[in-house]
């Protein structure tokens, strides 16, 4: 099944996980995966609880530098290149957008909290910053709610509000991946399906790895979808297929059809 | 594209010169406690021995031991801690498990931030005017202990609330939950759960009595005494107050012999600490959740 | 019941502190000269006066030294320890800190004594070691274990959650600490450093020692002072109960606990994020 992921497609790929095996100290959290991800599109990420799933997302993030224990073995090549090579996994990061499951709206007003990635990049001119601040707004569905508010502390949005800040924060770099980790799992329906549209106007300008413990989120976005299970990618294939049952795996049709997990 | 900008590279430089730097004021904040403790060893350590230690001090304390010292602050530390433990754990056990979040708790917490900050000296005047006057113990163990123990009481009380507070709520709630009543959920399982906790605090607060000077000063600790104190109503001498009047307040005293006490007192304090941190490690290794 | 016991004591000792110094406050006490006369003279025979502000020239002067000493060094060690260090470094780190912080100050005035004192007589070539610059040194010191305990506490109450997603962003550690883990962390340095002020005023023992205890407005860090606290440890023990000078010496009490209760009350204040907005 693993094999499907290698197939040949015309562009090469924005992601090439090789032989990726994660442990946190002796255990295994994710064990043997080798994936692509293509340039432009969404890549879903299914899969219960304790699957690996945010583990590979912190992987292709070198989160886990800062993270005691966790070791990350086979390779992970970002346009084309091992990101453990890059000396500078600062530089590696302010290309790669995070959404984590739980908003975190830092403790500073909302204009800062957009403006901090282009701060931290040396951006200082006031209308350079002025027109990041608004344009991100403005892409995560934010901008006509907190516009009149820009100066008030992020961490007092409401749950839904600081989701898609942080997605205006994520963006604000310009990344060209970004990593959607159970974004909507301490969010409404009504903003999910907000962001959701967002995403789907994103995915023309970058790519995007959506990990989602909703079977049909995935089937909604993705163009292609991984399903992980306790540790293993089971396979990955294109959306529709998955969910057509054209692809063969039995726990795949089990899980998505909703008697597992 | 791939290559780090000159920016980052920049920042790079800058986080590795601030690691640096913290690093090196860290270092600098604790390298003259080394460079100090080396001098008390090397000037205080020749003239410590069983004799030193076990005898009284002769020729006006220029001469022979501190042994009385030595069992002055026992005896201190001990009624000190005799009256403040029960109290503190009280205190604490009240505040973390019945006390509701009111005015009343705010001020009781306040009330002991104040009563950890009020100088050592104030807490001495405290106590010549409520235990040595006013309670008529005059200058004797009794008024120097409780001024005492009222002043460590804050690290008694904030020692076992912590304790007290790190038993997980859910294993008071699974308690509450089969029928028990506080005071049975207290005793069968937060109490037990955090015992070496408060013995922690304990351990702590005795190394932070035997230290104190100033509210024993005036309240029951005497420059010199021939003899040694027969019950709490007897004054006595103690080792923090030994070091100060022998470096102060004597002459002619022999070089070695205030290194000598200073080197014993802080011994006794750093070995009270030490036990205290490596049981608290100890406990941390074998925590049952 | 224990629970009320921290109330009874403080206002135990407040009640008692002014009952011995109250005679003093109505009678002979005179609030212009407190303040403003450095002349403390109890013992004079003929025209004892009380002026105190030699004395608190004395105190605010050692501690300043002390602040300017301990602060940037405690709060830069509460980060190193806090954000930069890990693992078994940081635990050693953490044990050696509270290690320093439980020395008696007793030990800290020997050491003011019998050791800086020589050496600043030696290196500055100054008549007297004790004075400002001695208690200064020993009271930083002294301070320091103190404020970076509750400094790294007020780092560690920052969720990691903060310091991830400024990660995420590409921000280098130091970006982190210095963008989002210090701005949310404020409140608790302030306090920090406002409970070290107070520890380094209410400090007795060591000042005592090391200040060289003469009353004196000081003009340089070289001249000998005398604290608040100092005062009262060197005096009381020889007056007679109820006299004018043993009353006060309470009255210096009073004004010590007053100033220490505020510094404590402010802190309390400044971590709960109460702010003049």
């Amino acid at each position: 099944m693993v094999g499907q992921a290698s197939q040949p497609s015309a562009a090469a790929p924005k992601v090439e996980v090789r032989d990726l095996t994660i442990r946190y100290g002796q255990k295994v959290a994710l064990h043997d995966v080798s994936l692509d991800i293509r340039e432009n599109e969404i890549f879903g990420i299914i899969g219960p609880a304790n699957s690996g799933k945010t583990s590979f997302v912190r992987a292709l993030n070198r989160m886990d530098l800062f993270t005691p224990g966790m070791r990350v073995d086979g390779t992970i090549r970002f346009d084309g290149r091992d990101i453990d090579k890059w000396r500078n996994v600062y530089a590696l990061r302010r290309r790669i957008g995070v959404v984590f499951p739980l908003p975190v709206g830092l403790p500073m007003t909302v204009y800062d909290n957009v403006a901090l990635a282009p701060r931290l990049n040396g951006i200082r001119k006031r209308a350079v910053l002025d027109e990041i601040v608004e344009r991100c707004l403005q892409r995560a569905a934010l901008w006509d709610e907190v516009k009149d508010r820009l100066n008030s502390l992020g961490s007092l949005l409401s749950g839904g509000q600081q989701q898609r800040l942080t997605i205006a924060r994520a963006l604000s770099q310009d990344p060209d991946l970004l990593l959607l980790d159970e974004f909507s799992i301490a969010v409404d329906p009504v903003t999910t399906m907000r962001i959701e549209d967002v995403l789907k106007v994103l995915k023309d300008e970058i790519t995007i790895v959506l990990v989602t413990n909703l079977v049909q989120q995935a089937r909604r976005l993705a163009n292609r979808t991984a399903f992980f299970l306790m540790g293993e990618m089971v396979e990955v294939a294109d959306t529709e297929d998955l969910f057509t049952r054209k692809t063969s795996d039995e726990r795949t049709q089990a899980y998505v059809e909703g008697r597992f997990g | 594209m791939f290559e780090a900008s000159e920016l980052n590279i920049r920042n790079h430089r800058v986080e590795r010169l601030w690691g640096l730097l913290f690093l090196l004021m860290t270092v600098l904040l604790i390298l003259p406690v080394v460079v100090i403790l080396g001098v008390l060893v090397y000037k205080g350590g020749p003239i410590i021995s069983v004799d030193f230690l076990f005898t009284e001090p002769k020729d006006g304390m220029t001469a022979g031991g501190i042994f009385p010292a030595l069992v002055g602050t026992i005896w201190l530390v001990a009624v000190a801690l005799l009256a403040s433990v029960p109290v503190g754990i009280a205190a604490a056990l009240y505040l973390s498990e019945y006390a509701p979040d009111n005015w009343l708790t705010r001020i009781i917490n306040l009330a002991i931030i104040n009563l950890a900050g009020v100088p050592s000296i104030v807490h001495a005047l405290f106590g010549v005017g409520a235990f040595v006057l006013f309670f008529k113990f005059g200058t004797s163990i009794l008024a120097a202990s409780l001024t005492l123990a009222i002043m460590t009481l804050p690290v008694v009380i904030v020692a076992t609330r912590e304790s007290l507070q790190a038993v997980p709520q859910a294993f008071r709630e699974a308690c509450w939950n089969m029928g028990a009543s506080r005071w049975q959920t207290i005793r069968k399982v937060v109490l037990p759960n955090s015992i070496s906790g408060i013995l922690t605090g304990v351990i702590l607060e005795v190394s932070r009595t035997a230290g104190e000077t100033a509210p024993i000063m005036f309240t029951g600790a005497a420059f010199f005494l021939p003899f040694l104190p027969q019950s709490v109503f007897d004054q006595t001498m103690a080792m923090s107050l030994h070091l100060f009047v022998i470096s102060t307040q004597v002459p002619g005293v022999p070089e070695a012999m205030p290194y000598g006490v200073a080197l014993v007192l802080i011994g006794m304090v750093l070995a009270m600490n030490a036990v205290s941190i490596g049981f608290r490690m100890y406990l941390r290794g074998k925590k049952k959740w | 019941m224990g629970g009320v016991s921290a109330i009874i004591f403080i206002i135990g000792i407040f009640i008692f502190i002014t009952k011995e110094g109250l005679p003093f406050l109505l009678g002979r006490f005179d609030i212009v000269e407190f303040f403003t006369s450095p002349r403390w003279r109890p013992t004079s025979e003929h025209n004892p006066t009380y002026g105190a502000l030699a004395l608190i020239a004395g105190t605010a002067s050692v501690t300043g030294l002390a602040m300017l000493v301990a602060v940037p060094f405690s709060l830069g060690a509460a980060i190193y320890i806090g954000e930069f260090a890990t693992g078994r470094t940081r635990e050693i780190l953490k044990v050696l800190v509270e290690l320093l912080a439980a020395i008696p100050s007793v030990v800290w005035g020997f050491i003011g004594l019998s050791i800086m004192n020589p050496l600043i007589i030696k290196l500055f070539n100054v008549p007297v070691g004790l004075n400002v610059l001695n208690a200064g040194f020993i009271l930083g010191l002294m301070a320091a274990p103190i404020m970076t305990t509750i400094a790294e506490d007020a780092l560690k109450a920052v969720p990691d959650t903060y310091r991830e997603a400024a990660e995420a962003l590409g921000a280098t550690r130091w970006q982190v600490i210095r963008r989002v883990v210090i701005p949310a962390s404020k409140n608790g340095l302030v306090a920090a450093v406002l409970l070290g002020v107070g520890r380094g005023f209410g400090e007795t023992m060591a000042v005592l020692m090391a200040s060289g205890h003469s009353i004196n407005l000081p003009t340089s860090i070289f001249d000998s002072v005398r604290a608040l606290t100092a005062t009262i440890a060197a005096e009381l023990g020889e007056t007679a109960v109820g006299s004018d000078h043993y009353r006060a010496l309470f009255t210096l009490g009073i004004f010590l606990f007053l100033i220490t209760f505020i510094i404590n009350l402010t802190a309390d204040l400044v971590v709960r994020g109460i702010r003049k907005k």
